[in-house]
């Protein structure tokens, strides 16, 4: 069998130590009618075998390498310097466990703490935690954390209509057992007025309907927190000030203003630390972490020092060693379930230590320089692209202020059609489809740029949606054409 | 040797690899007051070489698997096949986008069925979810799910779940987060569930019973069947914790047993790297009459007829002709429990394992876990130093040692542990379960040789000599360790989380 060591003669050996004739009889706990069921399951492969046939169901996939893609909507693909892969990729850290015996375990608890210190730094908060599974959970236990934190009992929930859908799904998911009562995200509101130039807007920059005027206005004594993202799912960044106005807004009433953020924008945007904000969560895949159809990402989760104790997760602190040298140890762990059980801040035990150590990786790498010429070239691509789309008849950006790295675009025709066409006759991905999640938005298109994204592929993507548009009036022309005959 | 922080290596101007030339131009950026100035990033600048020295001599002060033997009891540390790292770092994996169309992503969604199904399979239950990230957000996924079972029926009064008192830490914490409330419940004499205080405490307020089967002692419930029938009788469920799976993968099927629903712990018994603390993956399986309330989406399969399944019997692994591949919610389900879909990079290490081994392989990993404990403990008690905890029981993939010595009274687990790092040991699980006084929880796996054994089983008998000769050594140990004992109690109340 793989990877088993014992030789027959071992387990005789080991067999007779233990005073039993067969392995079998090891197991006499177990309910002798249920003893060794049959599995109908496959026959056993070969390594060689198994590569096979995994290449094979890979090869089915269509990879984003042989495409041009401009999807994001929450996971991004971003430049991962080798180093990443090669660092993380060293066994001692991967087949390690959570660091609770400290002294053998220095590597993994100085590199989260190296994680810790350049992730709050980033965000401009005071701590970080070791990590949580992915975006959409920190997001869940950022919630409770408010509920935790803020005086008095409260039930409410306030989340912004533009936090990423996913996201609300699983606040709900997560809260369905505690009575809460999750409120402000039933919709947009009202449709948008025409772009007014791009880049140069510093007014209310939400879409219409659902600014934060309309999020304050649900913010009562009841409230545990609010929840916005920013730049928000539709791309758009909102102000320092506008943020800062916020957060004073939600502090006025004893609640707590928790920001999603992509962590990619801090490079060249003011964090929501530096605003108001009193936790900072968000997805850290952009950090280093391939697409992987999803996972494992990276939940980063970071707070003021006076909430750490009421946080979820494990998390790294320094001390010292009884020769007093510096060293790393898990701090806080009264908080956690193995000692709290059920009075724990969350039922959290394993995270994402692993990608947490590639983000680590990757922000030392990439510093202080190349996270900032990241940003600015996904913000100054993804003008670009808005630009030139922007141009094209029968499509309109929808966006009204700044954004980052993610635009909406109205389309003269139905989003799916504008996906199959540009899939099939360019091979490109032009986006995420909007029309599930925001209905109210009409035929929108969550169009992502990043500096993956060259200027030949964006001249490309605005030339196949022109071709689209007109097939479409085509289309239209011809179907009218033969109604009239 | 200390190793600085990235920031104690940082020089200004230093950088990492470039991006190319921007091809576009240049757009205004937005006014002043939206951007973060140049010089208020503090993020460390170092070269290339900086970082991959660093990192890597940051990795050589840990112990792994790949290093040393790591009994860390309940957590399966067992050999990560490098098979495994290669079939995730295939391009046709790691570079699909979750928010493709199912058409494009045909390859990786089959990949995701068939490991429901196998899950399924190995476990004896009806459907399987691959979202949950870890056990403990399977332990989370699977209360949910017994919550809502019972208000859809109707019934709103079980707001009860019962955890033996050797449970994991997360099965109350769980309980907590569902918003329910936690009845322990006591072992008996023999480690198994006491049926007494289970039956005293089973009435129409109790949604259900968590039970850890192989339990955190080592032991598998000698009443399971009984236990699982009381429960079904008071009308509650029984929610089963698969952190033990190793010990019974192929022996016995937890759904045959009277579960309900369970949680796999992927990083455990199907040998997908811990990572040092993560990722995991904790997928959850369960009998027909929950899966209703799985979280969605799931993949399921599309017939030509248009007929949806989530269990096809009739699904040929080879044959792509007359159905595809679509992702599904079902009815009644509690709701997404994350992002996308699941940790797709764990699940298909999983599911790669799985293959390799057929369904005699998985039963060879249990039979062998399970020798290689028995093994160690009885060398152990033939020395006789550590007491064992229900030492008279066979045990299953783990024993639960007692680092109580005699002639060595000032002597605790603790200080065992730390030696056993002087021998190039990483120590077992220590001062768990809460139940054990002063416990070594001891989980060889079943990828350790009889040789590493002895080794362990030699060291452990010479440090208990050492413990009643010259206590100091264990005192304080670890002498050959990177760091000498670190001081827990400053941490947490000189709290540096961060430094920069």
């Amino acid at each position: 069998m793989p990877f088993i060591a014992n030789t027959d003669a071992d387990q005789a050996a080991m067999l007779a130590a233990v005073g039993v004739e067969r392995i079998e009889d090891l197991f006499h706990d177990v309910p002798e009618a249920y003893r060794f069921p049959e599995l109908n399951l496959p026959e056993a492969l070969s390594e060689l075998e198994v590569l096979r046939e995994l290449a094979s169901l890979a090869n089915e996939n269509e990879k984003l390498d042989e495409l041009t893609s401009f999807l994001g909507a929450g996971a991004y693909r971003h430049f991962i310097p080798s180093v990443v892969d090669f660092l993380s990729g060293r066994s001692e850290f991967y087949t390690a466990y959570t660091p609770y015996q400290p002294e053998v375990s220095q590597g993994t608890l100085q590199a989260v703490f190296e994680y810790q210190s350049m992730i709050a730094a980033l965000t401009g908060m005071d701590a970080s935690n070791a990590s949580h599974y992915d975006g959409a959970t920190a997001t869940a236990e950022a919630v409770i954390m408010a509920l935790n934190t803020v005086k008095g009992k409260r039930h409410r929930v306030i989340l912004s209509p533009t936090l990423h859908p996913q996201y609300r799904e699983v606040v709900r998911t997560y809260a369905q057992g505690m009575g809460l009562e999750i409120v402000g995200d039933g919709g947009l509101g009202q449709e948008t007025g025409p772009s007014k130039g791009l880049g140069q807007e510093t007014g209310p920059s939400n879409l219409d309907g659902n600014d934060f005027h309309a999020l304050l206005e649900l913010c009562d004594a009841k409230t545990a927190c609010v929840v916005v993202q920013n730049p928000d799912f539709l791309g758009t960044i909102h102000s320092p000030q506008e943020m800062q106005a916020l957060a004073d807004g939600v502090h006025a009433h004893g609640a707590l203003l928790a920001v999603a953020v992509d962590p990619i924008s801090l490079g060249l945007f003011t964090p929501p630390g530096h605003c108001g904000a009193d936790i900072v969560m968000g997805e850290g895949q952009s950090l280093g972490i391939p697409l992987n159809f999803g996972g494992p990402y990276l939940g980063f989760f970071t707070m003021r020092e006076k909430d750490v104790r009421k946080s979820a997760g494990r998390i790294a602190g320094e001390t010292v060693d009884l020769d007093g040298r510096t060293g790393y140890v898990l701090t806080l762990s009264t908080r956690e379930q193995h000692i709290k059980r059920s009075r724990a801040t969350s039922n959290i035990c394993s995270n994402q230590a692993l990608m947490a150590l590639r983000a680590a990786i990757y922000l030392a790498t990439m510093g202080k320089q190349g996270l900032r010429s990241v940003a600015e070239q996904c913000y100054h691509k993804a003008q670009y692209a808005a630009t030139k789309i922007g141009m094209l008849p029968g499509y309109e950006i929808v966006n009204r202020g700044p954004f980052f790295k993610e635009f909406v675009v109205r389309c003269p025709l139905p989003v799916a059609d504008v996906k199959a066409h540009l899939l099939l006759e360019w091979g490109i991905i032009p986006g995420y489809d909007l029309t599930q999640d925001y209905p109210e938005l009409g035929q929108c298109l969550l169009v992502c740029v990043t500096e993956m994204n060259t200027a030949e592929e964006i001249d490309a993507l605005a030339e196949a949606l022109a071709e689209a548009a007109e097939l479409a009036v085509d289309a239209e022309a011809f179907v009218l054409e033969m109604e009239l005959r | 040797m200390i190793e600085p922080t990235v920031y104690e290596l940082s020089s200004p101007g230093r950088h990492g690899p470039l991006l190319p030339a921007l091809d576009v131009p240049a757009a205004p950026l937005p006014d002043a007051a939206f951007l973060r100035p140049a010089d208020a990033l503090p993020l460390p600048e170092l070269s290339e070489l900086d970082v991959v020295r660093h990192f890597v001599r940051l990795s050589q002060k840990n112990m792994s698997i790949d290093t040393t033997f790591y009994p860390l009891g309940s957590c399966t540390m067992k050999y990560n096949p490098k098979v495994n790292e290669k079939a995730a770092s295939l391009p046709g994996f790691t570079n699909l986008h979750p928010l493709q169309d199912a058409e494009m992503t045909q390859g990786s969604m089959q990949l995701l069925f068939e490991l429901q199904v196998y899950l399924a399979e190995i476990s004896g239950f009806a459907a399987t979810t691959l979202q949950p990230a870890a056990g403990a957000h399977g332990e989370l996924t699977g209360v949910l799910m017994m919550r809502k079972y019972h208000l859809d029926r109707g019934d709103a009064k079980r707001v009860k779940i019962l955890v033996p008192d050797s449970a994991h830490g997360t099965n109350p914490a769980t309980t907590s987060m569902a918003g329910l409330q936690v009845v322990e419940l006591p072992s008996d004499a023999r480690g198994n569930v006491d049926l007494e205080a289970l039956k005293a405490n089973l009435d129409d307020t109790v949604a259900g019973l968590m039970l850890t089967n192989p339990n955190t002692l080592g032991l598998f419930e000698e009443h399971v069947l009984e236990v699982t029938r009381l429960v079904h009788e008071a009308g509650g469920l029984v929610y089963g914790d698969g952190a033990n799976l190793n010990a019974i993968i192929g022996v016995a099927k937890p759904g045959q047993l009277g579960i309900d629903v369970m949680h796999f712990n992927l990083h455990k018994t199907f040998s997908t790297p811990h990572g040092g603390g993560g990722p995991g993956a904790g997928p959850v399986a369960v009998v027909e009459k929950l899966a209703p309330f799985l979280p969605g989406p799931l993949v399921a399969v599309e017939q030509v007829d248009g007929e949806t399944h989530i269990h096809s019997d009739d699904y040929d692994h080879d044959e792509h002709e007359g159905y595809r591949l679509v992702w599904y919610t079902p009815s009644k389900s509690i709701g997404r429990v994350r992002s996308y879909w699941g940790s797709f990079g764990v699940l298909l290490r999983a599911y790669t394992y799985i293959r390799m081994h057929g369904p005699e392989g998985l039963r060879r990993i249990a039979e062998n876990a399970v020798l290689n404990a028995n093994y160690l403990k009885a060398r152990l008690l033939a020395e006789g130093s550590y007491p064992v905890a229900y030492a008279d029981r066979t045990c299953m993939h783990e024993f639960v040692a007692q680092g109580i010595l005699e002639g060595a009274p000032g002597v605790h687990t603790m200080d065992i542990a730390k030696r056993l790092m002087d021998y190039n040991f990483h120590p077992p699980t220590v001062y768990f379960p809460l139940i054990v006084k002063e416990a070594l929880m001891i989980e060889p796996t079943e990828t350790e040789s009889k040789d590493t054994l002895d080794a362990f089983a030699d060291a452990l008998i010479q440090i208990a000599q050492e413990a009643r000769e010259q206590p100091e050594l264990l005192k304080d140990a670890p002498h050959t360790a990177p760091m000498k004992r670190l001081d827990e109690v400053r941490a947490a109340r000189e709290l540096i989380l961060c430094r920069c």
